[in-house]
């Protein structure tokens, strides 16, 4: 990404020319500005401050919020810069200088969910969470106590196993697209139903598991390893994507190295591709673990709700962390303060895992990348 | 030394077939998966064309119980991508264009956060926080602006509307929009960038002339791709909405139409026979609609790549 910005004017004014006879054109060009009239630098911060402080006066004397503020304040530099440079420039820079204003406003305005996600989470959440809610199960309690063990542990097994069946299979197939099928067209039609199939919803693929189940196992089913099938098959999608990326990052020169050693094409792949592509490997499960163990649509379908343990894959229902967020929230029993607190705990936790987890794909990713410069 | 060199050359070549044989499985494995996705849920799906009104909900067939969910699933997912798309497109700008370079890595990432947090807290926060902030605003567009059909009310009073459901959307479609919005401008040839700064153009009528026109069908795949994530959102849909399963354009009152997957999230843990048939029948829908939304934006992405290479 290179960089592209408006080029500074240095204004030059025509005496600094070394002189030449005056004449016609000389006067001409004396007549034709070279540059023109600009905002100083510090123009629109003057404009910030004023419409923030006029934008004040009003909250304060009409007894509006921070949001109206906000709002208001926004509003008022986004007329006031431009109107100023209309007068002191021209209507291009005017618009010019609009439009940053408006990308900026979307940017911030963009952040605001995210802040205000966060900051609702951790003050709801962070009086829920004790020892007892991180060990035990809500297994026969009513109002007080109980705790999400069971969740959590459901969401770890249930997580673990979509990794086992996502991870081989990804794998495998992103060796094929880039070492063996090359430009094949099974290998490009799987590229593209690869992406195609990042864009299953969710609980698509929780029907899926249960039509498929239910097949084998009679209606009604409920198992912990059908919310297995049902995320690898979101899984698999993002695992084979990031593979495939860094199988391609490998140098060409290795595998051809390995092939002059007479290395057969297997072993090479083994021993030489996996290992070098491995850092990106593992940062890309680990993202893409990430990105499943928040689902809660395929296991509201599969894995089912229940209020004890359960550490049977294959039989009986089986709570995650995300479900039990949304029973908790949406069924919160009497007195229903409890139950939505614990709601609120439990996504404290979640948001913690998921955040965790990214951030070791971002170490796991840095200590394990290859030494040498790419 | 021939029989040697031979029978290493066999050895090598049943290790290489068992190998490329086990990764042409795998990917067989996963073009298997999709078509079952789509055969499991006909498989499924197709009883319930005679399933009766005590199963649908009142409806007289699967069609006019598919309609109004359909109906639904596209009005949420209309007013998220009229929220999202310009803010995303503004957002990507900034990360490409206007930002410093030094932070624009950090803003970046920041967006993608609003990606990784799992849709059922998004549910939580929209149900327990934003939709009780939006009840003044409604109150408001129903007493000003109530004369339009889409505000005409009455008023939510705990902001369980399509229109925060469709501002939810908004925020999770965001990412996905932003993202690949930005990887296109970002592509765009620095020398048609130099040539329109050159000419004297502000840096805006540079974003307008040279990164537009060559981003153009990457923005409208990325919008789409966006779509697809809308149509398909689940909880947080579930979690916000109050749903009563008519067909109307009014979008902040207490009686909303339902979207097909929050519909299916709702019923299906108490459904029993047909009515899990009829659930798996607009689950169907569902995924032809959203395979049909990504199959065109991943085709418009694929012929822009071979375009430019």
């Amino acid at each position: 990404m290179t960089e592209v910005r408006p080029p500074k004017i240095t204004p030059r004014a025509p005496e600094d020319r070394p002189g030449r006879a005056a004449g016609t054109d000389e006067d001409l060009r004396r007549h034709i500005p070279l540059t023109h009239a600009r905002l100083p630098r510090w123009a629109p911060a003057l404009v910030a401050v004023l419409a923030g402080a006029a934008s004040g006066l009003l909250a304060l004397s009409l007894g509006w919020g921070l949001v109206a503020w906000a709002v208001v304040g926004i509003v008022l530099f986004a007329v006031a810069l431009p109107a100023w440079s209309r007068v002191v420039e021209n209507s291009r820079a005017a618009k010019d200088r609009l439009v940053t204003v408006l990308v900026w406003a979307a940017f911030g305005l963009a952040l605001v969910p995210l802040v205000s996600l966060v900051w609702q989470v951790v003050s709801q959440g962070l009086p829920a969470i004790n020892a007892e809610f991180l060990t035990y199960s809500m297994r026969n309690v009513v109002g007080e106590g109980g705790g999400i063990y069971h969740a959590i542990m459901g969401t770890l097994l249930i997580t673990l196993m979509a990794a086992v069946i996502s991870v081989p299979v990804g794998l495998l197939t992103a060796i094929y697209l880039v070492e063996y099928g090359q430009r094949s067209t099974m290998a490009r039609t799987i590229t593209f139903l690869v992406d195609v199939m990042t864009g299953i919803p969710s609980i698509v693929a929780g029907l899926f598991a249960y039509a498929l189940f239910v097949l084998f196992f009679g209606e009604g089913v409920r198992m912990g390893l059908g919310g297995a099938v049902a995320l690898s098959l979101l899984m698999i999608p993002v695992v084979v994507r990031s593979c495939e990326e860094m199988f391609k990052l490998v140098p060409h020169e290795l595998r051809e190295a390995a092939y002059a050693l007479g290395v057969p094409k297997w072993r090479t792949i083994v021993k030489i591709v996996l290992p070098t592509a491995m850092a990106g490997i593992i940062t890309g499960v680990t993202l893409a673990v990430a990105r499943v163990i928040g689902e809660t649509a395929p296991l509201l379908i599969i894995a089912g709700f229940t209020d004890s343990l359960n550490f049977n894959l294959f039989a009986e229902r089986m709570t995650t962390l995300p479900v039990f967020i949304y029973y908790s929230y949406t069924q919160p029993g009497v007195p229903p303060e409890y139950g939505i607190e614990r709601a609120w705990g439990a996504a404290l936790v979640l948001i913690v895992i998921v955040m965790a987890l990214n951030l070791l794909a971002r170490v796991l990713g840095k200590v394990f990348a290859p030494k040498s410069g790419r | 030394m021939t029989t040697t060199a031979t029978t290493g050359k066999t050895r090598q070549r049943k290790g290489d077939l068992i190998f490329s044989g086990a990764t042409r499985i795998a990917g067989l494995t996963i073009l298997l998966a999709l078509a079952g996705v789509a055969i499991f849920l006909t498989l499924e799906g197709l009883p319930a064309l005679e399933a009766g009104p005590e199963k649908l909900q009142g409806a007289d067939s699967i069609v006019a119980y598919i309609g109004p969910l359909l109906f639904g699933t596209l009005l949420a997912s209309a007013i998220a991508l009229l929220i999202a798309t310009p803010l995303a497109v503004g957002v990507a700008l900034v990360i490409s264009h206007y930002a410093p370079r030094r932070v624009s890595k950090s803003l970046g990432y920041a967006i993608d956060l609003l990606a990784a947090v799992p849709s059922v807290v998004y549910g939580l926060w929209g149900i327990g926080f934003l939709g009780p902030q939006l009840v003044p605003v409604y109150e408001w567009l129903e007493q000003n602006v109530g004369w339009l059909p889409f505000f005409a009310g009455p008023a939510s009073s705990t902001g369980k509307t399509i229109l925060t459901a469709g501002i939810v959307l908004a925020i999770m479609a965001l990412p996905i929009i932003t993202a690949i919005s930005r990887e296109i401008f970002a592509q765009t040839p620095t020398l048609h960038q130099e040539a329109a700064l050159a000419l004297g153009a502000t840096r805006w009528e540079m974003v307008r002339l040279a990164v537009f026109p060559y981003a153009r069908s990457g923005i409208v795949s990325a919008v789409m791709l966006g779509l697809g994530r809308a149509l398909g959102e689940t909880m947080a849909v579930a979690m916000v909405l109050s749903a009563s399963g008519i067909v109307t354009f009014n979008l902040i009152s207490s009686d909303n139409p339902s979207t097909i997957a929050a519909n299916i999230a709702l019923m299906f843990p108490e459904a029993t026979g047909l009515g899990v048939n009829a659930l798996i029948a607009t689950g169907l829908v569902l995924f032809v609609v959203t395979f049909a939304v990504n199959f065109t934006a991943r085709a418009i992405v694929a012929r822009t790549e071979k375009g430019n290479r």
